[in-house]
């Protein structure tokens, strides 16, 4: 993948942003409005894919190295199942939500214990994970192109 | 509970079965007979909607492997056998037709959900308690990761399964050849 012409690269550069901070506000505000950590994820997701249609695969892995990407995938799946055994160690029963009335009230930001913990976790694993199978399904389709040559 | 051990008992034999024969086409089958026997265990445990998706993941997703990759397997039939085949399969999807008629019948009216009829549903208690219980303002948040967490840990686990799958399957080269493979030394 070379990468477009320099309009289609200046206009992802300064959209890339926008959907950046559109998917964290969906991942953060995921207890409150519609949207959360999946939808959230894919948005983050999404951004980099724009990026490696308008700039190419290389530029792409050389900003978001492949091995950050899965360590943030097996960073997100870790911080999730250590919530679920933070409740069992602090309110005996496995994924309990053991912050519910510590902090915050309900419709704030700061609210809802444990859950918006979970979306950021949730977020992390399923951008990270979602780039990574579309990384390698481009890679993937340039060997075959390679191959028909 | 006999209905369990003799389900339990087909899943093993046909586990047993794909694995140890030598026919990939048979050995795919059993697979799929053994995820029917799964769904049909989560149905008689009352959990309808899991024995849907496995019935839908197993059967089907195993339907499709056998089309996509073990054509070279399939035998087709032709001659007289051919039309007794296809009188079969329309009688087959006919008698489905009308089951799946008989079931749309039992289904409550669009717009009418069925926990409105059942005072006692589960879902009552979620939109009644939900905002003091969690705190969540989405009901929806509060549903899949406080009181339906598992199921958002299984999907996750499925996606970091796929996902290791896919970038092992896909990459570009291989992490070890056969030279550079130290053979094993047994002690």
């Amino acid at each position: 993948m070379k990468g477009m012409t320099v309009i289609v690269k200046t206009i992802s550069s300064w959209v890339k942003v926008l959907i950046v901070l559109f998917g964290i506000y969906i991942i953060l505000f995921g207890h409150l409005t519609p949207g959360g950590g999946f939808a959230g994820g894919v948005i983050l997701a999404s951004s980099y894919v724009l990026l490696m249609l308008a700039f190419g695969g290389e530029f792409v892995k050389e900003d978001l190295p492949l091995s950050l990407v899965s360590k943030l995938d097996c960073l997100g799946a870790f911080a999730f199942i250590m919530i679920a055994i933070l409740g069992l160690v602090f309110a005996g029963v496995f994924f309990t939500n053991f912050l519910v009335e510590r902090y915050g009230q309900p419709l704030h930001l700061l609210s809802a214990g444990t859950i918006p913990f979970s979306n950021i976790a949730i977020g992390l694993k399923v951008g990270a994970s979602l780039f990574l199978v579309i990384y390698s399904l481009s890679i993937c389709c340039k060997n075959e192109e390679l191959d028909s040559h | 509970m006999t209905i369990f051990y003799v389900l339990m008992i087909f899943i093993v034999i046909a586990s047993l079965i794909a694995v140890e024969t030598t026919d990939l086409l048979s050995s795919v089958i059993c697979i799929g007979a053994m995820g029917f026997g799964v769904s049909l265990v989560f149905l008689f445990l009352q959990a309808p909607d899991i024995a849907i998706t496995q019935i839908v993941v197993e059967v089907l997703g195993l339907i499709i492997l056998i089309r996509a990759t073990i054509s070279r397997d399939l035998t087709f039939i032709s001659g007289d056998k051919e039309f007794f085949g296809t009188v079969v399969s329309v009688a087959i999807i006919f008698v489905i037709f009308l089951a799946g008629l008989r079931v749309f019948e039992t289904l409550p009216e669009f717009g009418t959900p069925i926990f409105t009829q059942a005072p006692d549903a589960a879902s009552q208690t979620y939109i009644s308690q939900g905002l003091e219980r969690t705190g969540a303002a989405n009901l929806v948040a509060s549903v899949i990761l406080d009181y339906r967490a598992y199921d958002t840990l299984g999907e996750a686990t499925v996606l970091f399964t796929s996902i290791i799958g896919a970038t092992v399957l896909l990459r570009r080269k291989a992490k070890n050849t056969p030279e550079t493979l130290q053979p094993v030394v047994e002690s």
